[in-house]
């Protein structure tokens, strides 16, 4: 019971993850790219990529022995391959910008350097759960259904609080910190609850 | 029930206000839609339906070159009597293109470059505005945050920016944040000038002042439904500095329906703004939240 649950609070979470990072991608880039329509394509441009390459490659890694153990390290990887984004975001952005002057792809460009791999390990989270908490064929849609439902609606809560709220309250860099530290913690729980099933 | 017969009342004077403007013209762009009013011989462009509190620039067709909306006195008052013939000169943000026409014509001799994200927002100046761009006045369609960063590069210099790129429903929080007006410092020539429009209410007001403080120290503010920021690199001219050129400018201020001396008298140095608000920045930049 409770790996299953912890699989829903994973997929809830990465969902959050992807979402809020999504939106403060747009302030990430505005300063080196402005903030016209073509700069948000880009970057919703690069998080479907991303997440649909994720999906496919989720799908195929839980076709190997998949555990409780390994969905935490998913998480554990999509938070560490986001931390670059910091450091990336000062002069390298500045740097690209110049090196590639039509800001419709130098935002792809951008996008992609930033956010393309933790996004693309966000992917991998979602199929990857279905594996584990599908238990019989007659209910595999059903389980599929309700994992599909926390995660976008995991992805909503990140969006709505994220945009009204926490650009309110704190800088971007400390939001970033702050999600990554929550998947890290949700990471830190699906490892101890997977060494503990074993 | 009597409340609600002057509701009724105040909404059919609404419609009746509305039927007496008419459109003349409307395009979707971008980035919304951009229209143009006609109303008791005012024509103006608006960004939203409710025209009369969206008024991006009006000029009456009879008269075209007469200022119609105070802000655009002010920062024409701003630019004239804070900057000693200024021969470079940047505009973030065009509308109608009453400033940079009126420029234009007041300083010849002057190069004027204005930078506009929205291709509609120059055609329907071009169509229904008079805006004649030429290689005097030039239009760059560019988001103006990249326009800066560009011309920083190639070491541009101004002797007077004028920012003016909001809207009094959407501002681009990336064109009010603490990097953004350092950068456009780094464009200004010695004594150089910055005349921006921001806004008068709420609690972005005092973000907004701290903002500006914290790159280019005292300014002048001037106030009416907007509010203009003059500053000036080096410091700020003094009140005998601002009065010889009002003077200066008042006869030809006055083809444009500018009063000089009425101008003059906006000008105040007083902070009456809360200084312990924090100043915005790329981190931290929720000023479309902070503008309720």
């Amino acid at each position: 019971m409770s790996r299953s649950l912890l699989c829903y609070g994973i997929a809830f979470w990465s969902g959050f993850f992807v979402m809020a990072i999504e939106l403060l991608g747009g302030r990430l880039l505005a300063p080196n790219f402005g903030s016209s329509i073509y700069v948000w394509g880009a970057i919703i441009s690069v998080f479907m990529l991303a997440l649909s390459l994720g999906y496919l490659a989720g799908g195929r890694w839980s076709l190997h022995t998949p555990s409780l153990t390994r969905l935490s390290l998913l998480l554990l990887a999509a938070a560490a391959t986001a931390l670059p984004v910091l450091p990336l975001t000062g002069e390298p952005l500045e740097r690209l910008a110049i090196a590639i002057p039509d800001p419709r792809f130098g935002s792809l460009a951008a996008a992609t350097l930033l956010f393309f791999i933790p996004t693309f390990f966000s992917g991998m989270v979602s199929p990857y759960c279905v594996r584990l908490i599908v238990d019989g064929d007659a209910t595999s849609g059903r389980r599929a259904g309700q994992l599909f439902f926390v995660s976008t609606f995991g992805s909503a809560a990140g969006t709505i609080l994220t945009s009204f709220y926490l650009v309110l309250w704190f800088d971007v860099n400390d939001i970033l910190l702050s999600l990554m530290g929550v998947s890290a913690l949700f990471a830190a729980l699906g490892l101890f609850a997977g060494r503990k099933s074993t | 029930m009597k409340r609600l017969l002057l509701l009724l009342l105040l909404a059919t004077a609404g419609t009746a206000a509305q039927a007496q403007m008419s459109l003349l013209h409307s395009e979707r762009s971008l980035y919304r839609e951009v229209l143009v009013y006609e109303e008791d011989g005012t024509r103006c462009m608006c960004f939203t339906r409710q025209c009369r509190i969206g008024r991006q620039s009006c000029v009456d067709p009879r008269n075209p070159q007469r200022f119609a909306l105070n802000y655009t006195r002010m920062m024409l008052a701003g630019t004239l009597f804070a900057s000693e013939q200024p021969r470079r000169i940047l505009i973030v943000g065009l509308g109608g293109g009453s400033l940079p026409t009126a420029l234009r014509q007041l300083l010849p001799e002057a190069q004027i470059d204005v930078v506009e994200i929205d291709p509609a927002v120059t055609r329907v100046a071009r169509k229904f505005f008079d805006f004649r761009d030429g290689p005097m006045l030039r239009v760059s369609e560019v988001d103006g945050r990249v326009y800066v960063k560009r011309a920083a590069r190639q070491g541009k210099q101004y002797d007077v920016i004028l920012l003016d790129a909001f809207d009094h429903e959407y501002i681009p929080e990336h064109l009010l944040t603490k990097e953004y007006l350092t950068e456009v410092k780094t464009l200004l020539a010695p004594q150089g000038v910055l005349v921006a429009n921001t806004f008068s209410s709420s609690k972005l007001y005092d973000h907004e002042s701290t903002t500006y403080a914290s790159v280019y120290g005292p300014f002048y503010n001037l106030k009416r439904e907007n509010r203009v920021i003059v500053a000036r690199l080096g410091s700020l001219p003094t009140e005998e500095e601002l009065l010889a050129r009002a003077n200066r400018y008042q006869a030809a201020l006055k083809t444009y329906g500018v009063d000089s001396a009425a101008l003059l008298t906006l000008f105040s140095r007083r902070v009456d703004w809360d200084a312990s608000a924090r100043v915005l920045t790329d981190q931290y930049s929720p000023a479309n939240l902070l503008n309720r």
